[in-house]
């Protein structure tokens, strides 16, 4: 058997077969069902059921919700790991476990406590509402549970990378005279891209598909706190699948274009990096 | 009540961080176990599963635990019922698509319907029991903050200025359509023209600050977040409302509003795969029963039987209970005028200027 097995581990056929396999149950099949479902209407009533002005508010506050929201987790998550690599101080391993807090809570309840936190009696609401920040039932509210369901994507993906970065090109470019700023933006920033991308569009995703602690706190206003998920359920509601199904699916294909540009400027950044 | 209000909010977060599909499964009451002293005819044990909705948890729990212990007297059959709970259509769906329902006890006749339409429920399911197989109805009421500050009392008070209004989103909840279909009930039966009715909900609808998507989500920014003026609430749920808030809240009797009908069947093609049909009959047909009927008012369910009704009649104040065939040829009609796509509630909300 000379020149077959020229990889390290053996089982290439065998592992593809199962990654194939195990992708097509999980992921390919039901969003296969969901085309085949929405197939069942006809083109007029597609169009009918996925773009009327309501629709097209909800995916536009969807999309930039999740937008914003996936920004600011950016920002936030970066900081958070920044913090998390590079200080030692005490209570750190608590810091640390809470980080994943949102992902074991039921996001309902997120919502409802988010909600219940800034209403006009709420803890923070009290104080919040006399200025005129409104962040219970408003797109604020939306923005904010989003950054909460969001953070831990952000933060894991890029805490491995700055653990694994070397501090020796850091101070490499301080004895070079290079400023703080510099340091941080020629030197830190480049390596981290691909992280803060892949992180990014996780956050992004995972917003775009939330709906458990959105609706405690939008106040559910068609045109104005009205997500697309909701308008899922209110078509549901009707019994009307094909209809329900059609608007997934809009929100699948504008989901998957995002995601694989990101992963496109991902993959560009990081062979522009090294 | 801080507390109950605290482990309501869990139990609507986790019920409802399920997403799309939430429901829950209980195992309560069964008689005992070993069944030695069976009829010979009957089989020694029995499970039922009656899919409801989620309000009536605690009065389901409390007709099965009487309902097993009388057939276990009449029949020595042991009877084990589990209980399903969740919204109403979604329980629907769940049916339809293959929940092994006996029973079903949902909040509308359209849920009903939408399973006999797949043909697991046999057309004229509606008249296999007594009272077009609506063992009790309910209403939609208001509850207001103590002493009724705004002096809201009848549906056009739901519209004067100042006044915030709570119900949840009638395009995903039972409670939330009901509420619409009194508010325009409340006009077109009292000599308003359709126009005036439009008026009447568009207004109303202005002074909803929040879209709740189900019942228990407008409870608590009612009642734990102390949004609003009035709630427009299920009968019975308002009266728990009220009840636990001990005091800090009111319950107000409109002179009008709808008869909400839940109704009961049997899952023809369920029952028949699992021979339970002698079963579930004695069981839906035991909520008829004098005893059964108590149990109903216990729980704020108006009991069907006029007799049992009027000896409740402080807890039920007699006001007038339209049907919704008042405002509709039938209740799929209604739904689709005034809540499905394209109508009269989607003309409400215009694009923000």
């Amino acid at each position: 058997m000379p020149s077959v097995n020229r990889r390290v581990l053996p089982g290439f056929s065998l592992s593809l077969g199962y990654t194939v396999f195990y992708l097509s149950v999980l992921v390919l099949l039901p969003i296969l069902a969901c085309f085949v479902r929405a197939g069942t209407l006809s083109f007029d009533e597609f169009w009918g059921a996925v773009w009327t002005a309501r629709t097209r508010a909800a995916y536009t506050l969807t999309f930039g919700a999740s937008l914003a929201s996936a920004i600011i987790n950016s920002v936030l998550g970066g900081l958070i790991a920044w913090v998390l690599v590079r200080y030692q101080f005490p209570g750190k391993r608590l810091v640390d476990s809470l980080v994943d807090l949102p992902l074991a809570l039921p996001t309902a309840v997120g919502g409802l406590v988010y909600a219940s936190l800034y209403v006009k009696n709420g803890w923070l609401g009290r104080f919040l509402v006399p200025l005129g920040i409104d962040v219970a039932y408003s797109r604020l509210g939306i923005i904010a549970v989003l950054v909460f369901v969001g953070l831990p994507f952000v933060v894991r993906t890029i805490q491995p990378v700055l653990e694994d970065f070397d501090k020796e090109a850091e101070e490499a470019a301080s004895s070079l005279g290079a400023t703080r700023w510099q340091t941080f933006h020629s030197v830190i920033l480049p390596t981290l891209y691909p992280a803060l991308i892949t992180g990014f569009a996780l956050a992004f995703a995972r917003s775009i598909g939330e709906y458990g602690s959105v609706v405690f706190i939008s106040g559910n206003m068609p045109f104005k706190t009205e997500i697309a998920p909701i308008l899922i359920v209110a078509r549901l509601e009707e019994f009307a699948y094909g209809e329900a199904t059609a608007i997934a699916v809009v929100l699948l294909i504008i989901s998957f274009s995002m995601l694989l540009f990101i992963n496109l400027l991902e993959s560009w950044t990081r062979r522009h990096a090294s | 009540m801080k507390r109950s209000i605290f482990l309501k909010l869990l139990a609507l977060g986790l019920g409802a961080s399920s997403g799309l599909a939430c429901r829950s499964n209980e195992t309560p009451a069964s008689g005992a176990a070993g069944a030695s002293a069976a009829a010979p005819a009957a089989p020694a044990s029995v499970e039922l599963l009656n899919v409801s909705y989620d309000p009536t948890r605690e009065l389901w729990r409390d007709l099965n635990e009487k309902f097993t212990a009388a057939y276990k007297k009449e029949s020595g059959t042991d009877v084990t019922i589990k209980q399903s709970h969740g919204g109403s259509s979604t329980q629907a769906r769940a049916v339809i698509d293959g929940l092994e329902a006996d029973v079903v006890t949902l909040a509308s006749y359209l849920d009903t319907d939408a399973i006999s339409k797949k043909g697991l429920i046999k057309p004229g399911w509606v008249d296999e029991f007594p009272n077009r197989s609506l063992p009790y109805t309910s209403t939609i009421v208001f509850v207001v903050r103590k002493g009724n500050p705004k002096g809201v009392k009848d549906w056009p008070d739901l519209v004067k200025p100042g006044v915030e209004v709570i119900t949840p989103n009638p395009k995903t909840s039972g409670n939330g359509y009901l509420s619409f279909f009194s508010a325009w009930g409340s006009v077109v039966l009292r000599g308003g023209s359709r126009d005036d009715a439009v008026k009447f909900v568009t207004q109303l609808y202005k002074q909803v600050p929040v879209l709740d998507s189900g019942a228990r989500g407008a409870t608590t920014t009612f009642v734990q977040k102390k949004i609003g003026d009035v709630h427009l609430a299920w009968e019975n749920e308002a009266h728990l409302e009220v009840e636990e808030a001990k005091g800090e809240l009111d319950l107000v009797y409109p002179p009008i509003s709808i008869r909400a009908e839940p109704h009961v069947a049997i899952v023809d093609d369920n029952v028949d795969r699992k021979k339970s049909r002698a079963v579930a009959e004695a069981y839906l047909k035991f909520v008829y029963t004098d005893e059964g009927q108590e149990i109903a008012a216990k729980h704020f369910y108006r009991p069907s039987n006029e007799a049992i009704l009027k000896k409740h009649s402080a807890t039920f104040p007699e006001i007038k209970l339209f049907p919704v065939t008042d405002i509709a040829t039938d209740i799929a009609d209604a739904h689709k005028q005034f809540i499905a796509e394209g109508g009269v509630f989607d003309s409400i909300y215009k694009p923000k200027d």
